[in-house]
C-alpha cells in the first residue's frame, strides 16, 4: 500500500467517495458490520460532544476549547486501532483517540475548565497530555519509540501534530531521529489546511506534507483524512509495519477544519463560504453515515433518536465536571517535584499565611 | 579513594548507575564512539552497547525532547548538550515540558532526566563556547540546576541526579574538568542535591561561589589571609533550589556577603543570594551585599576574555572593600 501510494506518485489514498460509495475496493478494510456501527456511534458521540462544549464556552461554562468538528475520523480511527497499551501523543484535536484510549469525557471538559486534574488520567494508560506548543510532543513520541524498542515491548507509539507543525523544527528532529533508531512511531499529521489563519500553502513548498517522509528514509503516504475507512485501512497497514520492525510511518490525513481554529477565532476573517461548502461535502460523519444507510446498518431516524440520547449524556458529564469544587492552593505547588524543595514547601505556607488573614478580612 | 579529576569522576558516576541500572540511557553528540568532545563518556560505549550509550543526529531539542519522551516511559536518560552555548534549540523542550510534565499531569507522569552541559568561560574558546547561563535555568519552575567544583562533588551530585526523579540541569564547570584532582571515594555514594557546603569557615565576610569560581575565590583567600581577613566560603553547588539555610546561618555570623558568579550580573544568580542574605539575616548586615559577577555584555572571545572573568584579585579586591565598608 505504501509502495502504491507512495508520496512522489502525488496520489491521495482513498477507499469511499463523497458519497460513501467504495471506489478502491483493493484496500477497503474488513470491519464487521456490528463494529462499524460502534465506531460510528462513537464518532457521532464525539462529534456532539465537540459541538457541544463549543454551545459551553458561548455560554461562558468553559474557557477557550479548540474544535475537532470536519476531523473525527483520523482521531476515531486511530482510537479503534489503538490498544489499551500502545501510547498516544496527543496534540489537542484528536478527542476521539483520547476517549477510545480510556480518557473520560469529563476529564476532558476539566481540563478546559481550567483543572490540571483534567490531564491526571485516571483509566487511560500511556497516554501523554494534550501539547499546547505545536509539535513539541513528537520528538516525546521518538523517545517514547525508542524505550519501547529498548525493552522489546509489544507496543506502538501514535503521535499526532498538524499541517502548521510540519513547520516546525521539532517535526523535523522527530521525524529524523525516530527515523535513524527505527522505532514503532506512527506520526499522523491531521493536515486541516490551516495553521490558525495561515493556510497550507504558506507553510511549505512541498507537493504534500507526506512527501517529506522521503527526506528521512521513513515510509509515508497521503490519505483522505475525512474517509474513515482510508484511515482505518492506512493505520491498521501501519501499526503492522510497526510491529514488523519496520517503522516509523508518516501519514498525512487530509481533512478540513470546519469549526474554528480555537473558539477565540473567527475563521470567516481568512476563508470564504464557496471553500467551506465544498468541504462540506467532504464531510467525514456524512460520508461513513452515507455508507452505513446504503448497506442497511443505519437509518436516519435511528440516528435523530440517538443524538438527544448523546446530548443528554454529555451534558450529564459536563455538569457533574462543574461541581468538581474550588482548586485547592497546594494543589498549584505539590506535583511540580517528585522531591519538593524546602524553599517552595515556604513559599506555599506564606501564601497559606496570606489566605489565613484575607479570610478574617474578606468576607 | 582515588584520584580522580572531574571528567573521571562523572565518568565514574555514569559508569556505576549504567551498570547497576537498565534504565539508564546516556546520550548526545558525539558522546558514544568518540566519548564526548571532553572524553567525559570515553569507554562507556563500548562497556554497555551502542544501545544504552550512542551519539544522535546533531539536534538539541531532538535529543532533549526524546529525552522527556523516554523518562515517561520509564527510562532514565542522561543527555549531553556538548556546549551550554548550545543548548538554546532544546530551550522549548526543558521550559514547555521536561520541567511541566509532572505538574501537568498531578504526578501521573514523571520526567526523571539528567541533562549535562559543560559552561563557563577561561578556556580560550570560540564564540559560544563559554557562556555561564544558570541564572536562566534557575528561573525555570519544575526544574533543579546544579553545578559541581570539585570531583568528589561532580560524582555524589550526579549520581544523585541520576536516582531523582526530577529532572536536573548537570552543569559541568569545563575550565576545572581537569584542573583539580582530588581523592575520590570508590564505588557508589551520592551528595543530596540542593545543599551547599562550608568550604572554609571564617568571620569577617561570607563568600559565595560555585563551580569553577571556587578555585577563584581560595586564591583570593590567600590574600585576604595575608591581609588579616577571615573568609568564610560557601560553594552553593545548587542553583536551584537555593540552601536559604546556609547562606543565613553564615551571613549572621560575618554580616557581610559577597557572590562570585560568571554571568552577567542583572538579574544574576548573585543578585538572588543577596536577595536571600537581606531577607534572613538584615539586622545583621555590616555591609550592602556585593556582586563579583560578569558584566552586562557577550563574554568577549579569548584575548578580551579576561577582562570579563572574575580572578583573585578582582575577588580579593572586593573583599578588602567589603570588610573596610
Amino acid at each position: 500500500m505504501f509502495d502504491e501510494y507512495n508520496p512522489l506518485n502525488k496520489a491521495m489514498f482513498r477507499v469511499i467517495d463523497n458519497d460513501g460509495k467504495v471506489v478502491n475496493k483493493k484496500w477497503m478494510p474488513q470491519i464487521d458490520d456490528d463494529k462499524l456501527l460502534k465506531i460510528y456511534k462513537d464518532i457521532l458521540f464525539a462529534r456532539t460532544a465537540d459541538l457541544q462544549i463549543v454551545s459551553y464556552q458561548r455560554q461562558g461554562r468553559i474557557f477557550t476549547y479548540p474544535p475537532n468538528y470536519g476531523q473525527e475520523a483520523i482521531a476515531a480511527a486511530a482510537g479503534v486501532l489503538i490498544r489499551e497499551n500502545d501510547w498516544l501523543v496527543p496534540a489537542f484535536r484528536e478527542m476521539g483517540a483520547m476517549l477510545a484510549k480510556g480518557v473520560t469525557l469529563k476529564e476532558i471538559f476539566l481540563y478546559f475548565m481550567g483543572y490540571e486534574d483534567g490531564s491526571a488520567f485516571k483509566n487511560a494508560k500511556y497516554t501523554l497530555p494534550m501539547s499546547v506548543p505545536i509539535s513539541s510532543q513528537l520528538p516525546h513520541a521518538a523517545g517514547i519509540g525508542y524505550a519501547v524498542k529498548y525493552k522489546k515491548e509489544d507496543k506502538v507509539v501514535i503521535g499526532f501534530a498538524g499541517d502548521a507543525g510540519t513547520s516546525e523544527g521539532d517535526f523535523h528532529e522527530a521525524l529524523n531521529f525516530a527515523g535513524v533508531w527505527k522505532v514503532p512511531v506512527i506520526f499522523i499529521i491531521q493536515n486541516n489546511q490551516y495553521g490558525i489563519s495561515t493556510p497550507v500553502r504558506m507553510q511549505t513548498a512541498s507537493d504534500s506534507l507526506a512527501i517529506k517522509s522521503i527526506a528521512y528514509g521513513v515510509k509515508g503516504i497521503q490519505v483522505d483524512g475525512n474517509d474513515f475507512f482510508a484511515m482505518y485501512k492506512t493505520i491498521e497497514e501501519s501499526v503492522r509495519i510497526c510491529r514488523n520492525g519496520e517503522g516509523p510511518v508518516l501519514i498525512e490525513a487530509v481533512t478540513y477544519r470546519k469549526g474554528a481554529h480555537t473558539t477565540s477565532d473567527d475563521p470567516t476573517k481568512y476563508r470564504s463560504k464557496v471553500e467551506e461548502e465544498e468541504w462540506d461535502a467532504k464531510d467525514p460523519v456524512k460520508r461513513l453515515r452515507a455508507y452505513l444507510i446504503d448497506k442497511n446498518l443505519w437509518t436516519l431516524e435511528q440516528e435523530e433518536k440517538i443524538i438527544p440520547q448523546y446530548k443528554e449524556e454529555i451534558d450529564r458529564q459536563f455538569t457533574e465536571a462543574e461541581k468538581y469544587g474550588p482548586y485547592p492552593a497546594g494543589d498549584i505547588f505539590r506535583f511540580l517535584y517528585a522531591e519538593m524543595p524546602d524553599d517552595l514547601r515556604e513559599q506555599q505556607a506564606q501564601y497559606e499565611r496570606f489566605l489565613a488573614w484575607k479570610s478574617t478580612k474578606v468576607k | 579513594m582515588k584520584i580522580m579529576n572531574m571528567v573521571n569522576a562523572i565518568n565514574d558516576a555514569l559508569d556505576i548507575k549504567l551498570g547497576e541500572d537498565k534504565s539508564v540511557i546516556v546520550y548526545g553528540e558525539d558522546v558514544g564512539v568518540e566519548g564526548g568532545v571532553f572524553r567525559v563518556t570515553e569507554g562507556l560505549q563500548k562497556k554497555y552497547g551502542a544501545e544504552r550509550v550512542f551519539d544522535t543526529p546533531l539536534a538539541e531539542s531532538g535529543i532533549v525532547g526524546t529525552a522527556v519522551g523516554m523518562a515517561v516511559a520509564g527510562l532514565r536518560p542522561v543527555v549531553e548538550m556538548q556546549f551550554c552555548g548550545f543548548i538554546y534549540p532544546a530551550f522549548n523542550q526543558i521550559i514547555s515540558h521536561a520541567s511541566r510534565m509532572r505538574n501537568r499531569s498531578r504526578g501521573q507522569l514523571e520526567t526523571p532526566m539528567v541533562i549535562r552541559m559543560p559552561y563557563g568561560g577561561g578556556i580560550n574558546a570560540l564564540e559560544h563556547h563559554s557562556e555561564s547561563m544558570e541564572a536562566i535555568f534557575g528561573h525555570i519552575p519544575g526544574l533543579k540546576v546544579v553545578v559541581p567544583s570539585t570531583p568528589h562533588d561532580a560524582k555524589g551530585m550526579l549520581i544523585a541526579a541520576i536516582e531523582s526523579n526530577d529532572t536536573i540541569l548537570f552543569m559541568e564547570p569545563k575550565r576545572i574538568y581537569r584542573a583539580i584532582k582530588q581523592e575520590v571515594e570508590e564505588g557508589k555514594f551520592s551528595i543530596p542535591l540542593g545543599k551547599a557546603s562550608v568550604l572554609a569557615q571564617g568571620n569577617d565576610v561570607t563568600v559565595v561561589a560555585y563551580g569553577a569560581m571556587v578555585r577563584e575565590v581560595q586564591k583570593a583567600m590567600l590574600m585576604a589571609k595575608e591581609a588579616g581577613i577571615s573568609v568564610e566560603l560557601i560553594d552553593l553547588r545548587s542553583i536551584y533550589p537555593v540552601d536559604r539555610e546556609t547562606i543565613a546561618k553564615s551571613v549572621k555570623k560575618t554580616g557581610r556577603i559577597i557572590t562570585v558568579t560568571e554571568g552577567p550580573r542583572t538579574y544574576g544568580v548573585g543578585s538572588e543570594i543577596s536577595q536571600i542574605a537581606i531577607e534572613e539575616a538584615f539586622l545583621h548586615l555590616e555591609a550592602p551585599p556585593s556582586r563579583v559577577s560578569g558584566y552586562d555584555v557577550i563574554v568577549p572571545l579569548p584575548k578580551g576574555e579576561h577582562h570579563y572573568m572574575q580572578d583573585p584579585y578582582k575577588i580579593f579586591y572586593e573583599i578588602e572593600r567589603i570588610v573596610k565598608y
